[in-house]
This record gives structure tokens, sequence and C-alpha cells, in this order.
């Protein structure tokens, strides 16, 4: 960083950068292995991968920040101007070789981390074809499952204005809350019914919009069992902030008797905050700013519980 | 513009009234676009502290969650519409004629035109809090089909008015962009030519340019977007055949070129300040001024990287990814010379410089995570997140912001010939870079976590971050004060500015302070160097020492 300076290079302003270069690789280490701790638990094949990219990005973040900075503070307390000078300093207007550098590293650093996550991409191949769809026809839908179109693995995710529907289809089982076994890949039918949803399940580090008109494949595979939150990460009206539910990954085990129990249980109104809010709100003089009213709750064989703490 | 034929009239024209009625002199212009743009500033920050009130805890409860939505989303509107694009056309027009030695804008009418278009579309904008159903509640980016689902059924309702307003601001832009354009180009000093002009003009320019070519799209993209609010077709609706995707391409092919057009002119307000008051010119000046058209190339062709996890493919996502990741380069360039620019230079902290410097800080950071989200597998977690905001809002907030009001300061005493008070300039430099990073540091640790962005109530785990966000939220509705103080006290009685307090270089301080309606009118001087020729000794004009003797002269005798 010093190599700028106009003054002949000396032995011990070397030594100086070199150690300072030193602490700055040292706390860039250490900071891109806290980088871990930022996120949520790690719960799907991809997030070791998300999280080890992230981590490195975060170090070589650290490094280039932590010497910019210092550059700043160096030039901040010894390249003062005394009070009563008015003079200009040393005109110095460019250093080819040093503008050359400072394109060349920051080109090749950009590149290989581009190089770095495409390889990250495809190793995860989360995305599947994306198919043009008619729009429903709602009374097929309505407690009913077009088990014949779709293979057994796969799990149709019905996104609203504003619950979460999820379908096992060939299982004859839905829920208001997703539920999977544990390192079991699974690809999902992500579809909207009115407008743009997000798919995200910070845990598994993993998000796809749910595009009304189209059904969209998207794989992933769970790697941890525990209770995760489901967020709708794509702007969708009134109640978005309120539009979660809960992904609960079993052991396999486990997943086959929740699938068969599942199967027995009546169909029920599912978890739809939305609509409890709404019914309250209905009640009040003057609520607010217009809104759409929530879709009903879907008809579900299991609702689930919204207030059971959660592990990401 | 009146012929130039008359011997200049010393005094200034007459009083404050000219800032309240159409005037074609650009810096009356500028001064109206800089005091209404901070007029919604104050605007659009009132609605952040209700906005940061409502996040302070994780329930609902300060306001209904449709006032919550309507106010998120007028908070970015006006921050961008009616406060950065107008405050920056408002410096441009302060400052291109000068810097380039032009008496007025290339087309006087054609400003006044595009200025009196945002008081216009301003308050089209805010009438939309009054009409039933209230505001346009569907984000700053109004993705249908939300934006378009319009629950009570009126013609007239928020969403309407909002984009009607969009597109005015975009037909005032465009208004703005071709008179910056041809005045740069047409309109220069002799001797000026393009590698002699002062990168402020280089950067607009490039900005300028950038608005002539994406604000097409944007309009074209809001207009199918009304035909599907008012008039029942379906471009962006899937059970008439549409794609609500195709609206997010038109958006950000746009609205991602937007933020250059942002912050471009804020790379020029730190090349030409960092200079100043390092008393060193601008290190590797050609590399600077070139790389702001390198940012436009690839400013135009990495919008996709805004809908990574929308509908789109993974070639593509691997496509614009590269693209994204570029950028970089050119703005690392830019960093690097101002750092060589600070090097070994004879620093003055002052206000204008202790601004460029947390601006300079805020930007590297933000580039960083910048890079971050570039990167599809980090960004298909944080993306719509708040890490995204707290990105964005570095930029805009720590380094757009901040470098505007660098400017603000620095440039003051030239167009008011008063001049501003340091201390409460350092005070509110200091609460501004302490407010900016206590509210928007915390959002990152909030979208790592996984916290969505537009959220109007959240799960309990991300309660602690949100309360220090909200302070520092706080803080920073508390640093206006010290500002609006400053400039209201020193513009009224102030210290009489001289011509070029700051002891810079450049055209506009080899005018008196404030100028004459229009500038040098017959005597432009002859530009004979490069800019910034800080320590070289050269002068930057001919007869330099005698236009500096004769403003000198004036002073003592006034």
């Amino acid at each position: 960083m010093t190599t700028s300076s106009p003054r002949p290079i000396n032995r011990s302003a070397v030594l100086g950068v070199s150690l300072w270069v030193g602490v700055l690789v040292l706390l860039s280490h250490w900071m891109g292995q806290q980088a871990y701790h930022w996120l949520p638990v790690q719960a799907s094949n991809a997030a070791p991968l998300v999280d080890g990219l992230f981590s490195f990005e975060t170090a070589l973040g650290t490094f280039v920040f932590a010497a910019v900075v210092s550059v700043m503070l160096w030039v901040m307390v010894f390249n003062r101007a005394d009070k009563y000078d008015d003079s200009d300093a040393v005109p110095i207007e460019g250093n080819t070789k040093l503008e050359v550098i400072w394109t060349a590293i920051p080109f090749v650093l950009v590149m290989g981390i581009a190089v770095y996550a495409m390889r990250v991409n495809h190793t995860l191949g989360v995305l599947g074809p994306m198919e043009h769809i008619h729009a429903h026809n709602s009374t097929e839908i309505q407690g009913g499952y077009p088990g014949d179109r779709l293979p057994a693995e796969q799990v149709e995710v019905i996104a609203r204005q504003w619950s979460w529907e999820f379908r096992y289809p060939g299982r004859n089982v839905s829920a208001t809350e997703l539920h999977l076994a544990v390192d079991q890949p699974v690809t999902f039918r992500l579809t909207s019914d009115d407008v743009l949803h997000g798919f995200y399940i910070p845990a598994f580090r993993l998000k796809q919009d749910v595009i009304p008109g189209r059904a969209i494949d998207f794989s992933l595979t769970p790697t941890r069992e525990g209770r995760y939150r489901l967020r709708d990460s794509q702007f969708s009206g009134t109640w978005f902030a309120a539009n979660q539910a809960d992904v609960l990954v079993h052991s396999q085990d486990d997943y086959a008797a929740w699938l068969k129990q599942a199967s027995g249980q009546p169909l029920q109104a599912g978890l739809s905050l939305a609509s409890e809010e709404f019914s309250q709100r209905q009640q009040q003089k003057n609520p607010g700013w217009a809104t759409v009213p929530p879709a009903p709750p879907p008809q579900v064989n299991v609702p689930g519980s919204p207030s059971l703490p959660h592990d990401g | 513009m009146t012929s130039a034929t008359f011997p200049a009239d010393p005094k200034p024209p007459a009083g404050w009234s000219r800032y309240f009625g159409f005037s074609t002199d650009a810096k009356v212009i500028g001064i109206q676009y800089i005091v209404l743009a901070f007029f919604y500033f104050l605007v659009g920050g009132f609605l952040a502290m209700i906005i940061r009130g409502e996040l302070i805890t994780p329930a609902s409860d300060l306001v209904d969650r449709t006032v919550y939505n309507g106010i998120y989303t007028m908070h970015g509107t006006i921050m961008l519409f009616l406060f950065i694009f107008p405050v920056l056309n408002g410096l441009n027009n302060l400052l291109i004629p000068t810097m380039i030695g032009a008496p007025d804008m290339a087309f006087p009418r054609l400003n006044t035109a595009a200025f009196w278009l945002v008081p216009v579309f301003s308050l089209l904008l805010v009438s939309s809090f009054f009409v039933p159903g209230g505001p346009a509640a569907a984000g700053w980016w109004s993705y249908p089909p939300v934006s378009i689902q319009n629950p009570l059924g009126h013609f007239i309702n928020g969403e309407f008015l909002w984009i009607l307003a969009v597109a005015l601001s975009g037909i005032s832009s465009i208004m703005g962009a071709v008179n910056f354009v041809t005045t740069i180009l047409r309109m220069r000093a002799p001797g000026m030519t393009l590698f002699r002009m002062p990168v402020f003009c280089w950067t607009a320019l490039a900005a300028q340019s950038l608005q002539l070519i994406g604000l097409p799209a944007l309009t074209g993209g809001a207009i199918m977007l009304l035909m599907d609010l008012s008039f029942g077709t379906s471009f962006y609706r899937a059970e008439g055949g549409g794609d609500p995707v195709l609206y997010q391409h038109f958006f950000w092919f746009y609205s991602h070129p937007a933020v250059y057009v942002i912050i471009l002119p804020v790379f020029g307000i730190f090349s030409e300040i960092f200079p100043v008051y390092s008393r060193k010119p601008l290190f590797g000046y050609v590399y600077v001024a070139l790389a702001s058209f390198i940012i436009v190339g690839l400013g135009l062709v990495v919008w996709v990287h805004h809908m990574f996890p929308s509908g789109v493919s993974q070639w593509m996502r691997d496509l614009f990814m590269g693209t994204t990741m570029l950028i970089a380069v050119p703005t690392g360039v830019k960093v690097f010379a101002w750092l060589g620019t600070i090097w070994g230079g004879k620093l003055r902290l002052t206000t204008p410089m202790l601004f460029c410097l947390g601006g300079l800080f805020n930007f590297v950071f933000a580039g960083i995570t910048g890079i971050m989200l570039a990167t599809v597998p980090v960004d298909i977690h944080v993306s719509n997140t708040y890490f995204v905001v707290g990105h964005f809002h570095y930029v805009i907030y720590g380094a757009a912001v901040m470098g505007i009001f660098a400017a603000i300061y620095h440039w003051f005493p030239k167009f008011t010939g008063r001049m501003p008070y340091e201390g409460l300039g350092k005070l509110h430099c200091l609460l501004t870079f302490v407010g900016a990073n206590l509210n928007f540091l915390p959002m990152h640790p909030l979208g790592l976590m996984g916290m969505p962005r537009r959220v109007s109530s959240y799960d309990p785990e991300f309660t602690f971050w949100n309360v220090i966000a909200s302070l520092g939220a706080f803080l920073l509705g508390v640093s206006i004060i010290p500002f609006l103080l400053n400039m209201l006290s020193s513009w009224i009685r102030g210290p009489k500015a001289g011509h070029n307090p700051w002891n810079a270089i450049g055209l506009e301080w080899l005018l008196p302070s404030p100028p004459p309606v229009e500038n040098f009118e017959d005597e432009v001087p002859t530009v004979i160097s490069r800019p910034y020729g800080y320590g070289s000794g050269e002068p930057l004009v001919e007869h330099q020492e005698e236009i500096e003797r004769r403003l000198e002269l004036q002073e003592a005798t006034a």
C-alpha cells in the first residue's frame, strides 16, 4: 500500500508495511471464520457451499476494507497540513505501473470469485425447468391432489395471499407446514395462486420466487433434523410479513410415520394468520388503508402450530 | 439566455423572490432544485422514522400493516424521485455551467420546464396519501401483480398517481439529461478539451447519458403497468397470457443504471474535493475520467442481478454475475485513485473533506457487500433480505448523501456568497457518519439471519439488531438539525465569502461569489492546462493572475 510513496524506499518502512499486512491477513482469516456464526444453522446440502463462499468473501473483503481504511487513517494522522501551512503538496499526477496493477489485481480477484460461485451454482443445481402453466381451476384444487401428474417424491407448494400450502401427491396428504425427510432429495413444484411470492428457508440458504403462471421445479436435500422457518421473500401485499410457515425435517422413519398418520386426518382449515388478523381488522372502525382480503385458509390434513420455537 | 453584449452588472440580481418564480438562470434553478429536494428529504426522513419506530418491536403495533406498506413505499419513492435525483440535478445546474465556463445551460427554457415538473409530480405523488385506499403500497419497484390489484377498484387510486408521478419524473429527467449532455459537449470554454474537463463534468456526462438510454425502458414499462392497472390489459397478468417477470426486466433495465446516475456524480464530487483539501492533483486523472464511461457500459448490462431468485434460468444468472463482478474493476480504479490523491498530501480536515472521507469509508464497505451480492449463491440467500437494504443504504446514504453534503458545504460560499460555519458542519458530519453506520450496519446481520425486507413484523430473534438500527435512524433524524441551522443562519448572516475561500483550482473559483447571471459573460478565459494543478504552479487559464487580481480588487472595494 505504501509503495506509491514519493520517498526513497527504506527498510524500516518495508518491514512496517509487511508486518501490518501480516496483521491484516490474520484479521481477515479470523473474520472469515466468524462469518459462519452470522448465518443460521446449516440444514441443507446447499448451506455449507454457500457459507464457504460467504466466508471466503468476508475474509477477502475484510482485507481490502482494512487495507483501504489503514491508508486513510495513516494519511489523516500523518499527512495533515500544519496549521498555517498554505503550501501545496508534491504534485504526483499518477503512476501508470501502479494503475495497471490496481486494475489487474481486482480483475483477477473478481473473476476468480465468479468462477468459484459458478461452480457452487452448478454443484447445487437447484433449478429445474420452468414450465408455463394455465391458471388454476380453483375448484379442482380445493382439497384435491393432482397426484397423477407428479412423481411421488415431489412436493407441490402453493403460495397464496397469505398462506402456504404443501401437498404430497400420491400420499393424499396436505399441510400448512412443510415436512421433509433428512438426507432425502426433494423436488418442489412451486406455483402461486395470485401474486409473486418468495419460497425462502434461511436455514437451507435457498430462495426461489414463486411466479403466477409458471410452475418452477426446485430441488434440495435437507441435512439436519429440526424445525425451521419458511418466509415469504417477495413482497406480496398487506400480510406479507405474516406469510410464514414452519419446515420440519424428520428422520426418515419419523417422516414415513408422519405421512401415514397425516393421511388419516380429516381436512380442516390450515394456518393463516392473515385471515385471523383480517377478521379482527374488519371490526375496527378505521382500520387503515385498503387491502385485498386474504384467501380463505386452505383445507388441509395437518395445519401445524405457528408458535413452537424454531432452530433457524 | 439574454444577449451577452452589455457590460456586466456587478450587483447580484434582486432578492429571494426570484427563487419562487420561473427563472431560466441555471444558478437560480439549481438552488430551487436543491431546496425543494431537501424539503422532500425531510418528508422522506419522517416516513423513515415511522418505519424504524414500527420495527423497534417485533409485532406490528405502531401502524396498521397497510399503512406500513404505504409508508415504506413512499419513503423509497420520495427519497429517490423527489430527493436524490432533484438534488443532483441542482448540483448539475450550479456546477456544470460554472465549471466549463458557459453562461448558462444550452436550453434555459427547457431547464425551467424540467424543474417545474418536479413540484407538479411531487404534489401528484404526495396527494396520493389522501385518495381513498391510501397511497401506492407495492414497494418502489411496484412489481405486478401486487401493484395492479387495486383493492377498492377506483379509477383514481394511489398506484395510479404513483405511476403518473414516476412517468412525469422520467420526462423531467430526460429533459434535464438532454440539457446537461448538450451543455457539456457544446459549451465548454475555449481550450477546455474533454481531457481538460473537471471530473465532475465527466461523471455528469456519463450519468446523464445513462438517463437518456435507460429511462425510455422504465417509462415504457410504467405505461404498460398503467394500462394493466386501469384499462384491463394483461402485459404482466399471467391469467391473460402476460408475464409479471417482464416488468422486472423493464424496471431494472433502468433502475440499476439509476444507481450509477446517483453514484457517478458523487464520484465526481469526491474527485473534485480530495485534491483541494489534500493540495495534490487528482491521481490518474485520465483513468478516473474514462472509468466513468466503462461503468456506464457495464452498468447497462447487469440488471438481471436484481432478479437472481426470480424467474431466470441458470445461464443468465452466471452471465450477469460476471458482468456485475467486472464493475468492481473501474470502481476500484477510482477508489485507489482517491487514495493515491490523499497519500502524501497536506490534508485539511474541513467539513467537506470529512464528509468525503466518511463517504469513501462507507462506499468501500458497500462495494464489498456488493461483491457478495453479485455472487449468485450468496445472493440467493440474502436477496430481498435486510442485507440488501443495508447494502444500498450504505451506497445511497453512506456514500451518495454524504458526498452531496460535502458538495453543499464546499460550493456553498460560491453560490450564496456566504461562508458556512465549520463547527456546526463538523457536528453534522459526525452525527451523520455515526448515525448512518449505527442504522445500516445492523441490517447486514439481520439479512444474513434471514429477515426479509419490507416486513411490518418479524420473529423475536431479530429484535436486538433492529433496536440498534432504529436508534441509529433516530440519530440520523437528529443529524439534520445542525445542517438546517447551518444552512439558514450562514445564508442569512454568515461571513462574506471571497471568490476562492478554499484556494481551489477550477473555472468556478475564478468567478465572483456569487457569480453574475451569465458567469464569465464575454470574457470566458481560455483554459491552458489540466484541472487539479495543485503544486505544479501552472495557471489553469490565460491571464489568470490578472483575473484574480481584479476579483480581489472587487472584493476589497465591496
